[in-house]
């Protein structure tokens, strides 16, 4: 065990897993937004709607995301897409768990007991009133332990860019492996910090579920 | 026909369920002030016809009427939204499981409507959560959540929350069915006491003693028809179909 190279990369192993914090920040916000429009879409009314949310899901969970990286970072090109694998990596990543996260929001809001939103409708809001203030509020309880799993999956799955030359913290290990020829360090420094942001990840996720329990 | 028009009319009401028939062609009035009692066996219709008046159920065939008002018009479908939306407003629902907001304090659950609505300012709106409550008794929840209050207190914050858009008729599916026997009295008082105000109820129920107290006018309906119907001392002394009287029997034997 080499110690004192672990000691001398920690440094610019950090710096990596910070590039792996934002791709995956960047990645959840543009996967929560895409999400709640594919739930919006999986929920409507009108069976196009739904057919093109459906689609959707389909399509990005029913191949593997490693795919999907390649198609747009090595596809896009092609067809007018140039992008920077940064952009590319967390393009992909986002649409990608987008997929998984409409399905963590549409079971919320279909978990809300249908009588509130007969309820509701019966006092005579909308129906998108009768969502934004009466289902909504009580789905987002329901979601924030679901999304919470897709978070985790996304921060692991970032990993995945390292194929298409993103400077994050996997892509740094493989790198340092090829010049010092350790793995094994290299690997479990790799390891712990990967566990470093998934822990301080739940802590948030909990912090947020226990919020929310309060507040009823 | 008085030359009142009925607060609510329902003609030829007909609904299916797949190939099930579960109202049969149902028509039926209720006068301003008076209050109607809908008794029968399970799967006899009378929920859905309650539920057909403010449309959430949608009937396949027949009319209903609210004070003059066509309730399920052919409109475009936003046109409808507003209109339903409008009508329903003038109509309060009673539901058999409360329906309360789990995530709004008793206060929100009654001042929401008024609020997001009618435009009502917070203070007013709580101004009249807190009426509406004293009407209930009980103004002391008034910051209480639901989870905190008994079943009987839940229907009457429930009440209370219909009452606060003061519609022009009260419906109430079953209000009582849901609770334990010792809650039933304090929901019905209210009932009762609304009852006195001269608002128009409709009261779909399993209690024939409470329907033989309140109603105006008492409706046995089964199998998705109105069989029989009568003031409650004709209808529950003498009843003239014998699919009542078998009913009855078996209510008061059981």
């Amino acid at each position: 065990m080499d110690i004192a190279l672990i000691g001398r990369i920690i440094p610019v192993f950090v710096q990596a897993a910070w590039t792996t914090v934002q791709l995956s920040l960047l990645s959840l916000v543009l996967g929560l937004a895409v999400a709640a429009l594919i739930a919006g879409l999986r929920l409507s009314h009108l069976a196009v709607l739904r057919f093109i949310g459906t689609a959707y899901v389909s399509v990005f969970r029913g191949t593997p995301a490693l795919l999907q990286i390649f198609l747009l970072y090595f596809g896009g090109p092609q067809i007018g897409i140039q992008l920077e694998p940064f952009a590319a990596g967390a393009i992909a990543l986002g649409l990608n768990i987008a997929a998984y996260m409409a399905e963590s929001i549409r079971g919320g809001v279909l978990s809300v007991d249908r009588g509130q939103m007969e309820a509701a409708r019966s006092l005579g809001f909308g129906e998108g009133q009768s969502m934004r203030w009466i289902v909504l509020p009580q789905a987002a309880k329901l979601m924030i332990r679901p999304l919470g799993v897709n978070a985790v999956a996304l921060v692991k799955g970032t990993a995945l860019v390292a194929t298409i030359s993103v400077v994050e913290l996997t892509y740094t290990a493989q790198r340092f492996i090829g010049s010092t020829y350790k793995p094994f360090e290299i690997f479990a420094v790799t390891a712990v910090l990967y566990m470093i942001m998934v822990y301080g990840l739940t802590l948030v996720i909990d912090r947020l579920d226990r919020a929310y329990a309060e507040e009823a | 026909m008085t030359d009142v028009r009925p607060m609510i009319e329902v003609r030829g009401a007909r609904k299916f369920f797949g190939p099930l028939e579960v109202l049969k062609g149902i028509d039926f009035s209720v006068a301003r002030g008076q209050i109607v009692a809908v008794i029968g066996p399970s799967g006899s219709g009378k929920s859905t016809l309650l539920r057909s008046i403010n449309h959430l159920e949608t009937l396949d065939g027949g009319e209903v009427w609210l004070d003059g008002v066509k309730v399920n018009q052919t409109l475009p479908r936003r046109a409808f939204e507003k209109h339903i939306n409008s009508v329903r407003q003038q109509m309060g629902m009673v539901f058999q499981h409360f329906n309360l907001f789990p995530h709004l304090s008793v206060a929100e659950n009654i001042a929401i409507a008024p609020m997001k609505l009618k435009g009502m300012a917070k203070v007013d709106a709580r101004a009249l959560a807190l009426k509406m409550l004293d009407k209930v008794g009980l103004a002391d929840k008034i910051d209480a959540f639901p989870a905190r209050l008994s079943g009987g207190q839940k229907q009457r914050v429930a009440i209370a929350r219909a009452l606060a858009m003061q519609p022009k008729v009260m419906l109430f599916d079953e209000a009582t069915s849901a609770l334990d026997p010792e809650l039933v009295d304090e929901v019905n008082l209210v009932m009762k006491q609304l009852a006195a105000e001269h608002m128009t109820m409709v009261i779909v129920t399993h209690e024939m003693r409470f329907a033989a107290e309140v109603a105006d006018r008492v409706i046995f309906m089964a199998d998705g028809a109105v069989v029989e119907e009568g003031k409650p001392d004709d209808l529950f002394r003498n009843p003239v179909q014998e699919r009542t009287r078998s009913f009855l029997k078996k209510f008061l034997n059981g």
